[in-house]
């Protein structure tokens, strides 16, 4: 394989990979982050607090964690999971779900609370009126979400532990940068890292473009 | 402009729709390896060490053995310590290593059978052209005891592997063979301890202008990308031989490992057409070779003193592999 075609190829699977690590860490966090954000309660500071310091975890430390979770001598062996996209895309969901929650968390705190309150005294129920501060938060969303992405595509520790940086299989953009590194590769190294930014300078571009002219769901 | 804007709205709904189901369908049978991405191949994990892989040689070797046998070959390149350790928590079929003490404990404990002995090469101690340390031409122990004086008078450093890989074995026996102990000298402020890889020790030896031992595949083209600047200072003997060896995993210890197939690449990289691809590697860019071929040489004993020191260096229990861990597979052996 060229090498062109080997540059497009890890590209392809990097943003693959940390997209639908992005989407369950949307699943996930989104609705954890909402509750937490719209809903009062006894010990809400203290899971706050919590997903706040997950955000602090080594994407490494993570990676030995599951490495050792899904090893064949691990409790989990028999997924058959390491080695494999889908781990990755797991892992990478992992590291970046406590992002999301914190910043949904943060995005909704935020919102005016007389927006609620307006939307209560015009007659709206309970959830129509959550579904009206949703609306206000929007853009909060996005940026978690792209943020939570940037996080996901520009990790290696995860990536390199529970994938293998296996040629053709589970090779991506930060752990090419990595072997070509410690292959004395610098060059190719610069050109890679290029590439991610690129795409994530592209990807944050057209994010903002979205935002900027709102979308349907908000007229 | 208004019925403009009542039409841009569902349009731009529509294409939105089309375009996140494509991108689901394409998500979705990237998963499951289904219809471009189907899996047809079985697949053998070797777990290896990074100078066999970093040198680019097991790139080749995977292009000219998936292109005969239907096996797909996942390479894990990490250091020959978590090589084995993978192997051992059943992550990988086989291991390419280049540690023989470490190899003894995997056969001897049950982990791995049918070693063979695929390729050698030398280490070399390379350091500053200026030879501060004035070893160029002794012989191994004498010169890394001329570098540990050197270096305690302040006129030459040391930069270790320190990252347990099969280099780093074989840089401990060596300085415990000059009678210093690896553990103590890394305390000594000329002795860098630098935890990482070939290429990345080399590095470092390169700007601090120290002397380290190197695998002689990794310096040379360490040396060819003219990444470094140091020269081969202490080469050949028996102690600085480089053994490389690819042992299989038991299926006793782990009956999921793919044995089958680690057979078969195991006769493959002992094949003529293995072994050509191993000793014609970097023919024309480097200097030298970077791999020599094994395998007939021990079968017919082409060269007798470069034999006795393989067997003295390498072979476990006087044997390449002792019968008991031959595991059913005499032919290996001829």
């Amino acid at each position: 394989m060229g090498v062109e075609t080997e540059i497009i190829e890890i590209s392809l699977r990097a943003l693959i990979v940390s997209g639908s690590a992005t989407l369950l860490a949307a699943v996930f966090g989104i609705p954890i982050g909402v509750f937490l954000g719209l809903k009062r309660f006894r010990g809400r500071s203290v899971i706050k607090g919590f997903f706040n310091s997950l955000m602090g975890m080594p994407a490494v430390s993570l990676g030995l964690v599951l490495y050792l979770l899904w090893s064949r001598s691990g409790p989990l062996g028999f997924l058959h999971l390491l080695y494999t996209p889908m781990a990755m895309a797991v892992g990478q969901a992992a590291l970046v779900t406590p992002i999301m929650v914190s910043l949904v968390t943060g995005t909704l705190e935020s919102v005016d609370p007389e927006i609620r309150d307006l939307a209560r005294t015009l007659g709206a129920s309970e959830t129509q009126a959550s579904i009206a501060v949703l609306r206000e938060s929007v853009n909060g969303l996005l940026l978690a979400i792209i943020a939570c992405f940037n996080r996901a595509i520009a990790e290696l520790g995860v990536a390199f532990m529970v994938g293998g940086n296996i040629r053709s299989v589970t090779r991506v953009l930060t752990t090419s940068i990595a072997l070509e590194t410690t292959k004395g590769e610098l060059a190719l190294g610069i050109g890679l890292t290029a590439v991610l930014l690129v795409i994530a300078f592209a990807l944050n571009a057209m994010v903002h473009f979205v935002q900027k002219r709102g979308i349907p769901l908000v007229d | 402009m208004g019925n403009l804007t009542e039409l841009k709205r569902p349009v731009i709904w529509f294409v939105t729709l089309i375009l996140a189901a494509s991108v689901s369908t394409l998500v979705a049978t990237y998963y499951l390896g289904v219809g471009p991405f189907t899996r047809t191949r079985t697949r053998l994990v070797v777990s290896t060490t990074t100078s066999l892989y970093d040198t680019g040689l097991l790139d080749i070797i995977e292009d000219r053995f998936e292109a005969k046998y239907p096996i797909d070959i996942y390479f894990i390149s990490a250091g020959s310590g978590i090589a084995i350790k993978y192997a051992q928590r059943g992550d990988a079929d086989m291991v390419l290593v280049h540690a023989p003490p470490e190899e003894r404990t995997f056969l001897q404990s049950g982990y791995g059978v049918c070693r063979k002995i695929i390729a050698y090469n030398f280490f070399t101690i390379v350091g500053p052209e200026t030879d501060p340390a004035m070893i160029k031409g002794l012989g191994t122990t004498e010169a890394l005891k001329r570098v540990a004086q050197a270096g305690r008078r302040g006129e030459a450093f040391w930069v270790s592997r320190g990252d347990g890989s099969g280099t780093h074995i074989k840089e401990k026996e060596l300085w415990a063979a000059s009678g210093l102990n690896w553990s103590s000298l890394r305390n000594e402020g000329w002795f860098v301890d630098a935890g990482a890889s070939m290429g990345k020790a080399l590095q470092i030896a390169n700007e601090k202008m120290a002397y380290t031992l190197a695998d002689m595949g990794t310096y040379l083209k360490y040396y060819a990308d003219k990444l470094i600047s140091l020269a081969v200072i202490v080469e050949a003997g028996k102690e600085l031989l480089n053994v490389y060896s690819a042992i299989t995993v038991n299926t006793t210890y782990n009956p999921e490992a793919n044995f089958d197939a680690a057979v078969v690449f195991t006769k493959f990289l002992i094949s003529e057409e293995g072994q050509e691809v191993i000793g014609g590697f970097g023919q024309g860019t480097y200097p030298r070779k970077l791999f020599y071929p094994a395998a007939e040489l021990l079968r017919e004993n082409t060269n007798a003193t470069l034999v006795g020191w393989i067997k003295e260096e390498a072979y476990i229990e006087g044997e390449e592999c002792p019968k008991q861990y031959q595991n059913g597979h005499k032919e290996l052996y001829g």
